[in-house]
């Protein structure tokens, strides 16, 4: 098979981009997408130009280094899945497929469709731990966890941080990345002592790197390739509002050294 | 010649670490901030030694290429992790854990080591508890366990099929702690590409900001390196497409001893090559055969059939046959031969030939569909994107793929190289496994490594440098490194000829998969080295490389990458032809035990099984960089056994 490519093209930050169409060579509909731009790129390297630059490491979707926007759909067409999971027999042939960067202000662009997703962690500098010093744990059976607990912990810890979720906001916003953690920390009994400091610090945090507030459409739920869900979002604003209550924490959290 | 000192403890193994502990240097709290590390790589390793390193009070510097320090393959790892804490009370113990992965390692690992790696695991699942990692657990509240190859008893931990994400995530959280309180400082898409040595001793790195080109020297009391394994050279693998050996490459050029390069993990459960632009393999993880079952026609005429059309009675379930106590539990080496010579006798299945079923139809008929999907829901999803098969109804396809290297840079004790002040953690060094690991042993040496050991025997080295006394970056070695790696910038970048790198890659991996994949013998490998030789030499001529220097450019890194790799791939097939013995993932196809062996006719092997050769080849293998264009020189250290009896391995 064959289709065309809608890339946008930009060398750098301080650069104006635009979008240039490939067309690909031939294709098997067993490849992955990344796969694709790989063999694009193999052909624009061999003809001197510059080939296009994209983020992947693992492509098995657990990484979350991939990101693109295909056809306007974070991630690409599939209910999910990463793009590094997404695979050319969901296209038909002869289609013009467009591909752009995720884009959001706290996701600066670095090249073509690379973005610098620090912002998250930054975040997650904040307040996103248990501060337990290593050697200092009890016992892992000490402390039994109600197997739904630990379950729906688990859910929210499935977030692979790539930043889909911000993309597909159309505030630019980061509360389900950012509710996927704090959920999955305060579901456990360990996350307790730490719960409503974590989510003022990692909230606070969210606020000042730009990301925009949540008004419920719930896109990001929709193109999640983990599958977070909303719900989260809801037992965060829970836990935000009792922090608030409960005042001011004394300083970011931390300690140890 | 290298001076290779392990620097085992003395006494009883089962107080050597405990001993060694209490009699190495400690440095006091007002000290330690006076000295300043530098960790390579956010691994399991990487992540959890930095974190433990700030705690302890030391100045730590973190550097990653990837664009966060979450990103590394750690985070792949799927089915989970082992510790003896016997919470089934089915008969584990430190001991056993300690003897099942000497076993497992085919007897070429050092018993010191393996033994504190069992005696610390138990610690592992306390801090990874205590950090929130979300582990599977039983209704009463209390941690479930599974059970992986090699092992008769469930000892594995797992969160689940996402351990490693899960562990990775509870380092990072660690490190993030660390880094927001300013313990530690973290450079991310930050690439090492050279390690400074001043007077013998490791004492910097220089680091391209791959965002901007730019190159800097920065200077340590110690180097750290947790850098994973190089199982790229391969080109096709289960590694993530960053992974590389460009770290510890670097390193070794520098004087670091490269120990076991061939000793390569073929994993038995991986997603079938489908076609010449595949970017990577994909595990299917080795928990399915807890409850999946291998096989394969018994009748070459059968293997076009649909899987459901050939009877039960025509099915070949090679691996209860062939090895009745482990069955489809057998260790990965084993497992992965055994699919090779099935599949060599033309009975493999799937379009090329090369493959086995795992089919869970007898699973899923006593268990129920539910609980399969609960246990490996989300493996079967990985599958069905992959293959777009239903793996409920049709039996998987799988396929040995290259998934670890037990191989890597050489470590005494206490994991520093033979370049004092230069240590090696994690899948990066070769200390743990032998000829072979055993599966959910990967995470619990990383962490290990990078939460209990590192930590505390990091001392004993610093105590021997005055605080203060660092370089300064204006040295001539600094000069000399950063030169060199600017050098080699400019060499690639001025290539003009016509082939990139991605296809030297492939063309390599092809070479490594034919003649130092799953067989291995003298004139293959011999055949190898040539032809390695002849593509290093295209590779310095016909080369072409796009971008510029100074901005974000792939086709520069992995230049750099596919350069060490071509020359790694030489060094890993001087070692396997070196190795004129076959253990565990390195089988020489001139000694495998044959009908004629008393072993085979007692019923402890099978025809066919690894033979090792203790007379002649029970040491590591450290190899030493002798300078451009020169054979490189082997050093041998002697395992000595103290505890258990190098015996055959038999799985059967």
């Amino acid at each position: 098979m064959k289709v065309k490519i809608k890339v946008w093209r930009q060398k750098n930050r301080n650069s104006n981009g635009s979008f240039v169409t490939y067309d690909s060579p031939d294709l098997n509909p067993n490849m992955s997408f990344l796969e694709m731009l790989d063999v694009v790129n193999e052909g624009l390297a061999v003809k001197g130009d510059e080939p296009i630059a994209f983020d992947h490491d693992c492509r098995e979707g657990i990484c979350g280094t991939c990101s693109l926007v295909i056809d306007g759909k974070p991630h690409g067409p599939h209910k999910g899945v990463a793009t590094c999971q997404t695979y050319m027999r969901s296209f038909k042939e002869g289609d013009l497929i467009t591909v752009e960067p995720f884009r959001a202000t706290p996701f600066p662009l670095v090249k073509d469709l690379v973005v610098d997703r620090k912002s998250f962690d930054r975040i997650q500098q904040a307040g996103g731990f248990i501060s337990v010093r290593t050697g200092s744990a009890p016992d892992a059976n000490a402390v039994p966890v109600p197997k739904e607990n630990a379950d729906l912990a688990m859910d929210a810890a499935q977030c692979i941080g790539c930043g889909a979720c911000v993309a597909a906001c159309k505030n630019a916003s980061a509360m389900l990345f950012v509710s996927a953690k704090v959920s999955h920390l305060g579901l456990l009994p360990q996350g307790q002592p730490e719960r409503h400091r974590r989510v003022k610090a990692m909230v606070d945090q969210m606020d000042a790197e730009g990301f925009g507030g949540c008004t419920v459409t719930g896109s990001c739920e929709a193109v999640c390739p983990k599958e977070i869900s909303l719900d989260f979002i809801a037992r965060m604003n829970r836990d935000y509002a009792m922090s608030l209550l409960k005042g001011d924490p004394k300083g970011i959290a931390g300690g140890g050294a | 010649m290298a001076t290779l000192n392990s620097n085992i403890p003395t006494g009883p193994l089962a107080g050597k670490w405990n001993s060694h502990k209490f009699s190495s240097k400690l440095i006091n709290p007002a000290n330690k901030r006076k000295y300043k590390v530098i960790v390579v790589g956010a691994g399991l390793a990487g992540a959890s030694a930095s974190a433990t390193l700030a705690e302890l009070g030391y100045e730590v510097e973190n550097f990653v290429f990837h664009d966060s320090p979450r990103r590394a393959h750690s985070i792949a790892a799927q089915g989970g992790i082992n510790a003896s804490k016997n919470y089934q009370n089915d008969g584990d113990s430190v001991h056993r854990l300690f003897y099942d992965t000497i076993k497992g390692g085919d007897y070429r690992s050092r018993e010191a080591n393996v033994h504190r790696l069992a005696e610390v695991s138990v610690n592992i699942i306390d801090q990874c508890t205590a950090q929130g990692v979300p582990f599977a657990r039983e209704y009463g509240g209390l941690l479930d366990n599974r059970s992986f190859g090699g092992a008769q008893v469930s000892r594995t931990f797992y969160a689940r099929g996402q351990t490693g994400q899960q562990l990775l995530l509870g380092a990072y959280s660690a490190l993030s702690r660390m880094i927001g309180n300013g313990g530690v400082k973290s450079h991310t898409h930050a690439e090492m590409l050279d390690l400074v040595v001043v007077n013998g001793h490791a004492k910097g790195i220089i680091v391209r900001d791959l965002q901007t080109g730019e190159i800097t020297r920065h200077v340590a009391d110690a180097v750290v390196l947790a850098t994973g394994g190089y199982g790229n050279v391969f080109n096709l693998s289960t590694y993530a497409r960053g992974s590389n050996t460009t770290a510890i490459w670097r390193a070794y050029k520098r004087g670091a001893c490269f120990a076991n390069p061939c000793y390569t993990q073929i994993h038995p459960t991986c997603i079938p090559v489908s076609g010449d632009y595949q970017s990577k393999l994909t595990l299917m993880s080795e928990s399915l055969r807890n409850d999946g079952r291998i096989w394969v026609p018994k009748r070459k005429e059968d293997c076009g059939k649909a899987p459901a059309d050939i009877p039960e009675e025509q099915r070949d379930y090679f691996l209860e046959r062939m090895y009745g106590a482990f069955g489809n539990l057998a260790p990965r080496d084993v497992s992965s031969r055994a699919a090779k010579y099935v599949c060599d006798e033309g009975r493999g299945i799937g379009p090329t030939g090369l493959g086995v079923y795992l089919d869970f139809s007898d699973a899923i008929g006593r268990l129920g569909e539910s609980k399969i999907r609960e246990r490996y829901g989300n493996l079967f999803a990985i599958y069905h994107e992959i293959t777009a098969e239903d793996a409920y109804k049709t039996p998987m396809r799988i396929f040995p793929a290259v998934h670890y290297t037990m191989g890597g840079l050489w470590v005494d004790y206490n994991l520093m190289s033979n370049v004092p002040g230069l240590f090696v953690l994690g899948e990066a060094n070769f200390s743990d496994h032998g000829a072979n690991r055993l599966g959910a042993s990967a995470l619990m040496q990383g962490l290990a490594d990078g939460y209990f050991v590192l930590p505390s025997t990091i001392a004993t080295y610093l105590a021997t440098v005055k605080p203060g006394s660092r370089p300064k970056v204006d040295q001539a070695e600094f000069k000399e490194a950063e030169e060199s790696v600017r050098a080699m910038t400019r060499h690639f970048l001025g290539s003009k000829g016509k082939r990139t790198p991605s296809s030297f890659h492939k063309e390599l991996g092809k070479i490594m998969w034919e003649y130092c994949g799953m067989a291995r013998n003298k004139a293959g490998l011999e055949k190898a080295i040539q032809l390695i030789s002849a593509l290093r030499e295209e590779y310095r001529t016909n080369l072409m490389v796009s971008g510029a220097e100074n901005e974000w450019n792939q086709s520069l890194e992995v230049a750099g990458r596919v350069a060490d790799f071509i020359e790694l791939g030489e060094l890993m097939c001087r070692d396997a032809l070196m190795r004129e013995e076959s253990c565990g993932g390195h089988f020489r196809e001139e000694y495998q035990y044959t009908g004629a062996d008393p072993e085979v006719q007692q019923g402890l092997v099978n025809s066919g099984d690894v033979k090792r050769r203790d007379d002649q080849f029970a040491f590591v293998a450290a190899w030493e960089h002798a300078g451009a264009g020169k054979a490189p020189v082997l050093n041998r250290e002697p395992l000595v056994y103290e505890e258990v009896k190098m015996s055959t391995r038999s799985y059967k």
